[in-house]
C-alpha cells in the first residue's frame, strides 16, 4: 500500500517523479518516437495543465503517468513505488486504487445509466464516495437514471469526471476533457474538476491544446516534440468561468 | 444485490439478442443432434437388451429334419447348456381372405400348456393358446396390423397341402422375430410374411412329429465358449438332418437388427461429430470476433482498474448465458427429438416397449464440449485484447497496412469500382479472418451435402440393384431342391415371359481364420433376369467353373480373384470343398456369391436340380400368376421385385432417411447462424468506416454494396470449398456404413449440391437483407463524434 500521509507541509510531497522517460510507438510500418527524454516532478494537491499541439506527447505521457501505457526508458515513480518496473497485476491495482481518469470521448458504458457508470467503478475501489455523491459533487443529482444517450456531452462528461472521483483517488489525469465539447459546456466541466481538486485535494492534470484553459492551473507545462520546452507557475489561478476560450 | 458490471452484462445481452438468438441454435441444433443421436442409440441398445433378457431369447439355434423327443435329454446333458426348448417349425402358405398377393408364413410350435422357456412371447393381445383345440394360433402382431386381422378372425394356411382354417386367438411379438424378414428376402414385408405360434400337439400331428422336433433352441450358460458347444451339437443333429447350430450373431432378426443398430450407430455417431464438431467450430469462431469486438471497451474496463482476470470473467458470463443457454435448449430439444425417434424405432423394430435412457455422460459430454469451445474462443480474443497496455487498446487500432491487390498489380484496377477495390483490398488484408469466413459457411454448406446426401445415394443403389441388376419381377423359393422341369410347368402359364430355374445353396466361406455364412446362388449362363455387374456397370461373365463373390464379401473373407476359397456346404451331406474365386462383383446389397448353376450342380454331385425360380411377368396377368403360384405345394416364399423396392424405401425411408432430415434441418439452422453471424459482426466491426463513408457522400447502396459485396463474394467462395468439404464428409461417413446388409455408395446428386448452395444462398440474402437495414439507419453525427 501506498503511504497517503503528506510529509510536511510546507514542502509539497511529489506525488510523480519522471526522469529522462522515452516512448517509442511502431505504428504499423512507421516508429514514432513520442516521448524523447522528459523530467518532470508533480506535488500532490496541485492542478497542472499540458498544454501542447497534437503529436507533442501529452496524451502518451499521461497515459503512462496513468499506468494504461508501458515506457520505452526512463524512470516513473509515483511516491515511493516505481511504476517503469511494475507488473501487469501491479498496474492494475495501481488503476483500481489510486488514479481516476477522464477521456476526451468520455469513454461512458452505454448499457449502463449515469449512476452505474460510477458505481462500477466504486464496487472494486476500497474506499469510495457513494455514486450519488459524487454525481452530486459535478452538478448532476438530477440526472442520475439516465443512460448516456439521454445525456448531453457536457453532462456525460461530467458523470465521466464524477467516475473518475468517485474511487476517491490521490490523482486525476483528464485527456482533453472539453476537447469534445463547447465553451459554455466546457467550463462547467473544469468548474466540476476545480471543485475537486480544491475540496478533495486531488492531484490533478488535464491536458489540453487550448491555451485558454491554462489560467485555472497551478503550473502549465508545454510539450513539444516529445520534450518539455517550458514550464510555467500562475501566481494566481484563476477560476474557470474567468477564463477567455 | 447485483454488481454493475452484471447489470451491464444483461442490457448489453439483451441488446445483441438478435445475434445471440443466432448463437443459441446453432449451438441448440449440434447440441439437440447429438443428444438425440446418442439417446435414441442407448435406448433401443438398452431397450433390446431388457427384452431379451425377460423374454429370455436363445443364444443357440438349429435346425434338423426330424429327431425323436429324446434326444432332448442328450442335448441338455451338453456342458454350458442352460436350458433347451424343442419345436416343430415348419414354412407354410398363409391365405387371407381379400387380399391376392401370396403370403407366406412360419408356424411355429409353442408348449401346450404354460409359456416357453425360451424365446417367450411378448403377448399383445388376446389370449394365449388352448391347447385342446387345434385350430388356435397367436400371429405375429405387425402381420396382424398390416391385415387389420383382430382377435376371433380367421386366416387360412395350406399346412402340409392341406387348406386349415385358423382363428387368431392373440397377437404377439417374440424377441427371435423382431426383425420380420422371410427366408431369402432383403427386406421386412409386414404383409406377406407372417409369423403363426400354434400348440405343439396338433403342429406336430399334422407334419407328423408327434414325439419327435426339427428345430431346437437353447440357451447358454454366459461363461462358455459358444464353438466348442456348436460342434458338440453338431456332432449329435447331424445324423438327424442338423443344417448347423449357430449363434445370436447369424440368426435372421438378431443379424439384421444388429446390423440395423449398427447402421444407426454409424449415423448417429458420425452425423453428430460432425455436426457438432462444425458448430463448435463456428462457434469458437463467432465468439472470438464477438469478443475482439470489445476491444476498447475492455480496455475502459482496465483503466478503471478491472484485473485481466476480472474482464475475462466478465465476458466468460456473457459466453456462458448464451452458452448455457444453447445447451439447455439442446438438450431439451434433443431429449424431445430422441423420445420421439426412439418410439419410431421401437415400432419399426417391432419391440414391445421403449426404455428411454439419456445417459448423464451424453450431457455432461455435450455440455463439455460446447462450453470448452465457446470459452476457449472468447478467451483467445480476451487475451489479444488484454495483451496492449489499456492506452493503445482505447486508441483506434492502427491504420491497417492495404496493399493493391493482385487484381490490381495486374494493371486492372481501372475495371473494379472504387467500393470493389475496397472489397478486394479489405479481403486480401485479412486474409486469416476472410479464411476463417470462407471456411465457416463452407462447413456450413458441407454439412447440408452430409445431411442430405443419403437418399440420392440409395436412389443410386436401389437403382442398381433392382433395376439393372435383378431384372425378375418375381421369384419364388422352393421347399426342396427339385428337378429342372419344375421350370417348364411355369414355362407354359399365361402371362410369364421368362421363367429362370436357380440353385441355391446355403454354404459357410473359410479362409484361413476368417469365415462367413451365406449361401451360394447358381444362376443360368446367359441369364437374361439376372445380371452382375462390375464397379463401371458392365456384365461380369459367369464362369463354368470358379465363383464370382460381391464385392465387399470378399473383402471380409480377404480373397481377390485367383484365390482359392474354402467351403462347408451346409445342407445335405455337407461336403467341404475348394472353388477358385473367378472375380469380384459390385454390389450395394448384400453378401452374395455367384455359380454358373449347372457348375454349382456338378460342385454338389447332383443332377440338374433347382430349388428357386425367377420370372419376369405380364403384370396384366400378375394375379393369376399368383394364384397359381399358391397352390403350389412346394413353394415356400414369393418375392415380387416391386414389393421389396417399396419395402426397402419404406424401411430405409423411415430409419435412415427420418433420421437424415431432422439432421439436415438442424444443418440448416447451424448455416443460417453461421452466415447471419458472419455478416452481424463484419457490420459491427466495420459500421465505422462505413459511416464515414456516408459522411463523404457514398449513397447507401454504394456503402451497402461494400459491405455486402464482400459477404456475398465470400459466399460464392464459400460453397465450391463447401461442395468439397461435403463430399469429404461422406465419405468419411459412408466408410462406416458398410455392413452387410448394404452399402452406401458416395453417389453425391447435383440435386443436393444444388440444395446445400441454395441454403446458404439464401442464409446469405436474408442476412443481407438485415444488413441493408441497419446500414440504411446508420448514425452518420455519432461517427463525427466518436474518435475515428
Amino acid at each position: 500500500m501506498i503511504r497517503m500521509d503528506p510529509l510536511a507541509a510546507s514542502q509539497p510531497e511529489c506525488v510523480f517523479q519522471v526522469r529522462d522517460l522515452v516512448k517509442t510507438y511502431t505504428m504499423g510500418e512507421v516508429q514514432v518516437q513520442a516521448l524523447r527524454g522528459v523530467n518532470l516532478d508533480l506535488f500532490k494537491g496541485e492542478l497542472i495543465v499540458l498544454l501542447g499541439p497534437s503529436g507533442s506527447g501529452k496524451s502518451t505521457l499521461l497515459n503512462i503517468l496513468g499506468g494504461l501505457d508501458t515506457a520505452s526508458s526512463g524512470l516513473v515513480r509515483y511516491f515511493d513505488r516505481e511504476l517503469t518496473q511494475a507488473t501487469e497485476k501491479e498496474l492494475t491495482e495501481y488503476r483500481r486504487f489510486h488514479v481516476g481518469f477522464v477521456f476526451q470521448f468520455y469513454n461512458l458504458i452505454a448499457s449502463l445509466t449515469a449512476r452505474e457508470n460510477v458505481s462500477i467503478v466504486t464496487e472494486i475501489s476500497t474506499n469510495p464516495m457513494r455514486p450519488d455523491e459524487a454525481l452530486e459533487l459535478v452538478g448532476l443529482s438530477h440526472r442520475l437514471d439516465h443512460f448516456p444517450a439521454q445525456l448531453s456531452g457536457g453532462e456525460q462528461q461530467r458523470v465521466a469526471i464524477a467516475r473518475a472521483i468517485a474511487k476517491n483517488p490521490h490523482v486525476l489525469l483528464c485527456d482533453e476533457p472539453t476537447g469534445a465539447l463547447d465553451s459554455k459546456t466546457g467550463i462547467l466541466v473544469l468548474e466540476a474538476l476545480q471543485r475537486v481538486n480544491r475540496e478533495i485535494g486531488t492531484t490533478t492534470a488535464i491536458i489540453t491544446h487550448n491555451a485558454g484553459i491554462a489560467d485555472m492551473a497551478d503550473r502549465v507545462v508545454h510539450l513539444a516534440d516529445g520534450l518539455i520546452s517550458n514550464i510555467h507557475v500562475n501566481s494566481q489561478r484563476k477560476s474557470p468561468s474567468e477564463l477567455s476560450w | 444485490m447485483i454488481k454493475t458490471i452484471d447489470t451491464k452484462l444483461f442490457r448489453e445481452l439483451w441488446s445483441m439478442r438478435g445475434q445471440a438468438v443466432a448463437i443459441i441454435l446453432v449451438i441448440m441444433s449440434g447440441v439437440g443432434l447429438f443428444i438425440m443421436s446418442l439417446s435414441t442409440l442407448d435406448s433401443l441398445f438398452q431397450t433390446r437388451q431388457a427384452y431379451y433378457q425377460t423374454n429370455n431369447f436363445a443364444n443357440l439355434f438349429i435346425s434338423l429334419k426330424r429327431a425323436p423327443q429324446k434326444l432332448a435329454e442328450r442335448i441338455v446333458d451338453i456342458e454350458g447348456i442352460n436350458a433347451v426348448e424343442t419345436r416343430v417349425v415348419a414354412g407354410v402358405n398363409v391365405i387371407v381372405s381379400g387380399f391376392d398377393d401370396p403370403i407366406t408364413g412360419q408356424l411355429v410350435s409353442i408348449p401346450d400348456l404354460g409359456h416357453a422357456s425360451i424365446n417367450r412371447l411378448y403377448l399383445r393381445k388376446g389370449r394365449y393358446i388352448d391347447p385342446r383345440k387345434d385350430d388356435e394360433v397367436i400371429v405375429s402382431e405387425s402381420f396382424a396390423l398390416a391385415h387389420r386381422l383382430e382377435t376371433g378372425d380367421h386366416i387360412h394356411a395350406i399346412i402340409n397341402g392341406k387348406r386349415k382354417k385358423l382363428r387368431i386367438v392373440g397377437m404377439a411379438l417374440s424377441p427371435e422375430y423382431i426383425y420380420q424378414i422371410a427366408p431369402g428376402a432383403l427386406m421386412p414385408d409386414f404383409k406377406r410374411f407372417a409369423i403363426l405360434w400354434m400348440a405343439k400337439t396338433p403342429l406336430s400331428t399334422v407334419y407328423d412329429m408327434q414325439s419327435a422336433f426339427n428345430d431346437v433352441v437353447i440357451t447358454t450358460s454366459s461363461q462358455v465358449n459358444e464353438d466348442i458347444i456348436i460342434t458338440k451339437l453338431d456332432n449329435l443333429l447331424n445324423p438327424y438332418g442338423g443344417q448347423g447350430a449357430y449363434g445370436r450373431d447369424i440368426q435372421l432378426s438378431h443379424h439384421f437388427l444388429e446390423e440395423e443398430l449398427k447402421q444407426l450407430k454409424t449415423t448417429a455417431t458420425i452425423f453428430p461429430i460432425i455436426f457438432f464438431g462444425v458448430a463448435a467450430f463456428l462457434l469458437n469462431i463467432v465468439m472470438a470476433r464477438l469478443i475482439s469486438l470489445q476491444r476498447e471497451e475492455i480496455a475502459n474496463l482496465k483503466a478503471f482498474g478491472y484485473s485481466n482476470l476480472d474482464v475475462g470473467i466478465h465476458y466468460a458470463k456473457l459466453v456462458s448465458i448464451i452458452t448455457g443457454i444453447g445447451v439447455l435448449c439442446g438438450i431439451g430439444l434433443g431429449a424431445w427429438l430422441g423420445f420421439n425417434l426412439s418410439e419410431l424405432y421401437i415400432e419399426f423394430y417391432k419391440l414391445p416397449y421403449l426404455h428411454y435412457i439419456i445417459k448423464p455422460s451424453t450431457i455432461i459430454l455435450a455440455t463439455l464440449i460446447s462450453f470448452g469451445l465457446s470459452l476457449l474462443g472468447t478467451f483467445r480474443s480476451i487475451r489479444h485484447a488484454s495483451m496492449l497496455p489499456p492506452a493503445q487498446a482505447m486508441q483506434p487500432e492502427p491504420p491497417p497496412l492495404y496493399r493493391q491487390t493482385i487484381i490490381e498489380k495486374f494493371g486492372l484496377q481501372s475495371a473494379l469500382s472504387q467500393p470493389t477495390r475496397m472489397i478486394l483490398r479489405n479481403i486480401e488484408r485479412k486474409p486469416v479472418k476472410s479464411f476463417l469466413s470462407v471456411l465457416g459457411i463452407a462447413l456450413a454448406c458441407g454439412v447440408m451435402v452430409v445431411g442430405n446426401f443419403q437418399k440420392g445415394a440409395i436412389d443410386y443403389m436401389v437403382n442398381i440393384q433392382f433395376r439393372l441388376s435383378q431384372q425378375e419381377d418375381l421369384s419364388v423359393t422352393l421347399s426342396e431342391t427339385t428337378s429342372y422341369h419344375a421350370v417348364y410347368s411355369l414355362d407354359n402359364l399365361a402371362g410369364i415371359n421368362i421363367v429362370e430355374g436357380t440353385r441355391s445353396v446355403p454354404v459357410r466361406f473359410r479362409n484361413g481364420h476368417l469365415d462367413y455364412r451365406t449361401s451360394i446362388t447358381g444362376l443360368p449362363a446367359d441369364s437374361r433376369l439376372r445380371r452382375i455387374l462390375d464397379e463401371q456397370l458392365r456384365d461380369v461373365k459367369i464362369p463354368d467353373n470358379g465363383i464370382v463373390l460381391t464385392d465387399y464379401l470378399g473383402k471380409l473373407l480377404n480373397v481377390s480373384p485367383g484365390d482359392t476359397l474354402q467351403v462347408e456346404v451346409l445342407e445335405g451331406s455337407r461336403p467341404v470343398r475348394t472353388i477358385q474365386v473367378y472375380s469380384l462383383a459390385k454390389e450395394y446389397l448384400g453378401t452374395s456369391a455367384y455359380m454358373e448353376r449347372r457348375a454349382l450342380n456338378r460342385f454338389m454331385k447332383e443332377g440338374n436340380a433347382i430349388n428357386s425360380v425367377s420370372m419376369s411377368v405380364d403384370m396384366a396377368f400378375l394375379n393369376e400368376v399368383y394364384r397359381h403360384l399358391q397352390e403350389m405345394p412346394k413353394v415356400v416364399a414369393t418375392n415380387v421385385r416391386q414389393i421389396t423396392v417399396r419395402n426397402f424405401y419404406e424401411i430405409v425411408a423411415e430409419s435412415v432417411l427420418f433420421f437424415t432430415f431432422i439432421a439436415t434441418l438442424l444443418g440448416g439452422v447451424i448455416a443460417f447462424g453461421v452466415v447471419y453471424n458472419n455478416a452481424r459482426i463484419s457490420l459491427a466491426e466495420r459500421s465505422r468506416e462505413l459511416a464515414s463513408l456516408r459522411v463523404l457522400g457514398f449513397t447507401r447502396h454504394e456503402v451497402g454494396y461494400i459491405l455486402i459485396g464482400e459477404l456475398l463474394l465470400l459466399t460464392v467462395l464459400a460453397v465450391p470449398i463447401g461442395f468439397f468439404a461435403g463430399y469429404a464428409l461422406c465419405y468419411l461417413l459412408i466408410l462406416n456404413l458398410q455392413s452387410d446388409l448394404y452399402r452406401v455408395p458416395l453417389i453425391i446428386e447435383s440435386a443436393n449440391y444444388t440444395y446445400a448452395a441454395l441454403v446458404i444462398i439464401v442464409s446469405t440474402l436474408i442476412s443481407s437483407l438485415f444488413i441493408w437495414q441497419k446500414i440504411s439507419r446508420l448514425d452518420l453525427v455519432a461517427v463525427l463524434k466518436t474518435k475515428e
